[in-house]
């Protein structure tokens, strides 16, 4: 494995820096990130907050009054010395998702976008392990990438208003899961009963950058059979102990 | 009995907010917390709390709160608006509360803040704090998320907000000066993370050009209306990174946002500079149609300005002092409890140049 290129530092004021390794969405830089990030969390720097993994860089929120943007760089530097990515840092979940066309609302649509029929969108959405790159926008929202080229699509034109939680959507390649309701313009193909984001659970959140997602298509009924357990705080989903490596590491 | 302010009128905009949730970002959980932590801080020395405790963040026009607790000290810091104490219905009278002093109310005593001039929030501390769960280390609250505070909600007519005391401690009342709110001539920022993605005219624009505060504003960022500054060949979308408070994010129309306490973790926009986390408060007390103007400096200038205001936070804590009473005052307080509204009418005599 090719250790780290030299990454870039790029100072968001007095309060954060970016460690960048590129400007792609690409899986190899994903792992440095999330592999700077596991060091960070192994060997705390004092000053320093939280550190947020995103595609491409790691950002580093730290404490002005602890910690100078000099002396942050100082420390980080071994720590980037002879970094690699790591084999694999995540779990692998399968998410139950009910790609029915009265949740998948853009199904139709992007079946036709692309040219293909609907249970072929699904047959392809559902078939590719997708990897979660980061998590951001609205809490335990994952941004999942890894989908065959054909799903690089722009945005929708019009966004909607209100996207129901659970929605799951795609847009430029990247698989989007709403945990709450909120504006968005990705199109939605299937619904998930799955508590991405469920405030009894600590943490709240089910996924984390680095875990392995495939989506396993259910039922309508199926579906409302386990968004009732959801609710009822008693879906518990669980990653997948043969296939998940190197969590413990 | 359980102790409480019941919310008659819920102002404008009211949420608990302390000094945020940090630690979460990694799972899109945005940081939050007080717009001006300043006057938040303030408010919760003169109350007698920690300075990082939760109060309830007021944002332009103020509730009205019934006591329904033995008694309860308030005390309300940041920008000034009128604050009324209005007597229970047995009777009394009412008086004015200046801001930056403590006080003590009764059970059944009402307080009512007004509009706000001059600042987009102000923060009303209670004693002991309120008695809402932490949720994820912190009582702020975030409304997109339905997480924090009471029910992780703006209160609303009709709410009982907890509190953690049934009753105010026994001592003196205490005030500081009040600090200077007013906004610099200019707000600093360091330039990046993606100065890059913008031409020289575009990095001109936002350092020459005077904006304007748009009504489209809220705790989550302000919009900025004035010369839209002009991306370059890189574009005006990147592959999605982190944000930091201050960060000024330009998305196509080349109008700045300034994303604040309720910033998303991540975002897509090229973020031209970071507004300094000295001038972060300035920021978050200005109201729509102020004018603001930008200037670079570098990072340590930064660093320097973040020492100076927590300096200046440790120095406006040490000249907190007794309330001065007339003699008079003094005397008559001595001959016992059954004489305070006698001793608040005087105060409002002492009050009302403030």
């Amino acid at each position: 494995m090719p250790s780290a290129p030299e990454p870039r530092y790029l100072p968001c004021g007095d309060t954060a820096l970016a460690v960048e390794f590129g400007d792609r969405v690409d899986e190899r830089l994903s792992g440095l990130v999330l592999a700077l990030a596991r060091r960070l969390d192994a060997a705390p720097i004092p000053g320093v907050i939280e550190t947020v993994p995103t595609f491409r860089s790691l950002m580093v929120h730290y404490d002005p009054l602890r910690l100078s943007h000099a002396e942050l760089k100082r420390q980080l530097a071994p720590l980037l010395d002879g970094l690699e990515v790591a084999a694999s840092v995540g779990r692998r979940w399968r998410i139950p998702a009910c790609y029915d066309e009265s949740l998948g609302l853009d199904l139709a649509d992007v079946a036709q976008r692309l040219g293909l029929e609907v249970e072929e969108v699904i047959a392809r959405h559902s078939g590719t392990e997708q990897h979660v790159y980061m998590m951001g926008f609205l809490p335990g929202l994952p941004y999942l990438g890894g989908l065959p080229p054909e799903f690089e699509l722009p945005r929708r034109e019009n966004p909607r208003i209100k996207v129901p939680p659970g929605a799951v959507a795609v847009a430029m390649a990247m698989t989007v899961i709403y945990t709450m309701e909120c504006p968005g313009g990705w199109h939605i193909l299937a619904r998930t009963p799955a508590p991405l984001w469920d405030m009894r659970r600590n943490p709240p959140a089910l996924l984390a950058a680095g875990d392995k997602v495939t989506f396993e298509p259910v039922s309508l009924s199926r579906y409302e059979a386990l968004l009732a357990k959801a609710a009822a705080g008693e879906l518990h989903l669980v990653p997948d102990p043969a296939a998940t490596r190197g969590a413990g590491a | 009995m359980t102790a409480h302010l019941r919310v008659l009128a819920p102002g404008l905009m009211t949420t608990v907010q302390d000094l945020g949730r940090p630690g979460w970002q990694h799972l899109g959980v945005p940081v939050s917390g007080a717009l001006d932590p300043v006057s938040l801080r303030a408010a919760n020395r003169l109350a007698g709390n920690a300075p990082g405790m939760g109060a309830l963040e007021i944002a332009y026009h103020g509730p009205t709160l019934r006591v329904e607790a033995e008694s309860v000290r308030i005390a309300v810091a940041g920008g000034p608006a009128p604050i009324e104490i209005l007597p229970a219905e047995n009777g009394g009278s009412g008086w004015r509360l200046a801001m930056f002093e403590s006080a003590r109310l009764r059970r059944g005593q009402v307080v009512r803040i007004g509009a706000l001039t001059g600042s987009a929030v102000l923060y009303l501390a209670v004693e002991g704090g309120f008695a809402v769960a932490p949720v994820l280390g912190s009582q702020s609250t975030l409304t997109r998320a339905a997480i924090g505070g009471f029910e992780g909600r703006a209160l609303r007519a009709g709410d009982a907000l907890p509190l953690r005391q049934q009753a105010a401690a026994e001592r003196d009342e205490v005030m500081m000066p009040a600090p200077n709110l007013r906004p610099p001539a200019r707000v600093r920022v360091v330039l990046g993370p993606q100065d890059d993605h913008f031409t020289e005219a575009g990095l001109r624009a936002l350092l020459a050009s005077t904006y304007t505060v748009s009504r489209a504003s809220d705790r989550m960022g302000m919009r900025l209306d004035g010369p839209p500054l002009e991306h370059s060949g890189k574009g005006n979308n990147i592959v999605s990174d982190g944000i930091a408070t201050g960060a000024i994010q330009v998305p196509g129309n080349g109008l700045p946002i300034v994303l604040l306490a309720d910033r998303q973790t991540t975002g897509g926009y090229p973020k031209v500079a970071t507004v300094i986390s000295a001038d972060v408060p300035v920021l978050g007390r200005m109201t729509p149609g102020s004018k603001v103007a930008f200037a670079a400096v570098g990072i340590e200038a930064a660093e320097t300005a973040a020492r100076q205001l927590a300096s200046d936070i440790e120095a406006m804590a040490a000249r907190i002092a007794p309330v001065r009473r007339e003699p008079a005052v003094d005397a008559e307080k001595l001959l016992g409890e059954n004489l305070i509204s006698g001793t608040v009418d005087a105060r409002e005599g002492g009050s009302s140049g403030a």
